[in-house]
């Protein structure tokens, strides 16, 4: 079969949608179980980004932003990053453990485990679409967080594809809650070999 | 009029009197700062690895301490400075999470001892540093005297 080039991007962009829409759909089930409410989820932004956007999706590399990372291993390796806004976090936290907690308020220990519950469920929510939709077999590992400026926080992925490639798959999450809308950006950074083995498996390339 | 011109990662860039320079949110990249004493002449590069070789994607010199330290050298030396007026000072190399995988392990450490390598081949003495800890830094290197400022979150700022 013999595709244009505009061709071969709509039927990409396709792909990468239908990953978001599985993946959110998972989401929304498990985080509705685990709060006990209703919530609503959507994903506006689903495409690969080359590592000099990302500080600037973030809003710069100085703005303050809370980082949880895992550990891909399997058929695909790599990272997954999850980074949100501090606000975000804290609308997160509120909803989880029905705290009131205002944007400038410390972590504690309880909250953190909390918001690395929320980046494990969701990162299980992408991987199973990614698995639903290639077959593969992922694991991901415990969860990591960090807060601190977002250059530095992805300074960690940035030099894995420094080291490896230069591409993330980037999907934008907003999670709607009674009033609350949460934005959280997920980040799939596969090495350069799992890159493209996941980009023909998804029969993009 | 004092100009602040930003560095991004893997990058570099040189200036001179009354500018200054400048890198944002730096976490396990390292920041070298090197100053001409007789010119005034400031260099800076936000390095991500120690080095070049075995790595793939090694098109971008300034992305290495390898490969980067001497061409920021060469730039500064193209404005008019010279290599036995220069002294360099370091920050960054945290390690922004605990990693499992040991290839990866502190890479953060492992760029701040290749850049040091890298500055003693080049016979430029280090006089300060502000490196390792698990938090990022925002850096802004002044042509006037060579100070570093470092600020972070929630750990003050501080001048080197």
């Amino acid at each position: 079969m013999n595709l244009s080039n505009n061709e071969m991007n709509e039927m990409y962009l396709d792909v990468l949608k239908e990953l978001g829409n599985i993946g959110t759909g998972n989401a929304v089930s498990a985080l509705a179980m685990m709060i006990g409410r209703k919530i609503n989820m959507k994903v506006p932004v689903v495409k690969m980004v080359n590592l000099q956007e990302v500080p600037e999706i973030l809003g710069g590399a100085e703005i303050p932003v809370v980082g949880i990372l895992l550990n891909v291993e399997g058929d695909i390796e790599g990272f997954i990053m999850f980074v949100m806004s501090q606000s975000s976090a804290h609308l997160l936290v509120n909803m989880l453990l029905g705290t009131t907690l205002n944007g400038y308020s410390e972590f504690t220990d309880i909250e953190k485990s909390a918001l690395m519950e929320i980046g494990n469920i969701l990162a299980g929510a992408y991987l199973t679409a990614l698995s639903t939709l290639t077959g593969f077999k992922m694991i991901q590992s415990v969860p990591q967080l960090a807060e601190d400026m977002a250059g530095a926080i992805l300074s960690f992925p940035a030099i894995q594809f420094g080291e490896t490639g230069d591409t993330a798959l980037y999907i934008e999450t907003e999670i709607f809650e009674e009033s609350n809308r949460i934005v959280a950006d997920f980040f799939l950074i596969p090495t350069i070999e799992s890159y493209q083995k996941m980009l023909k498996a998804l029969g993009v390339a | 009029m004092m100009e602040i011109i930003k560095v991004g990662m893997a990058d570099l860039n040189v200036t001179g009197y009354p500018n200054a320079l400048t890198t944002l949110g730096l976490g396990s990249c390292v920041g070298v700062c090197i100053y001409d004493t007789k010119t005034k002449i400031i260099g800076m590069i936000h390095i991500m690895l120690p080095y070049s070789w075995g790595v793939k994607n090694n098109t971008n010199p300034a992305k290495f301490a390898d490969t980067g330290i001497p061409l920021l050298i060469e730039k500064m030396e193209e404005l008019g400075a010279a290599k036995k007026n220069m002294f360099a000072k370091l920050a960054g190399g945290a390690q922004m999470f605990e990693v499992t995988r040991s290839e990866f392990m502190n890479i953060g450490k492992r760029n701040v001892e290749a850049a040091k390598k890298v500055l003693q081949e080049q016979n430029i003495p280090i006089v300060a540093e502000d490196t390792g800890g698990n938090y990022g830094r925002t850096i802004i290197f002044y042509s006037e005297d060579g100070r570093l400022e470092i600020k972070t979150i929630g750990k003050g700022t501080k001048t080197i």
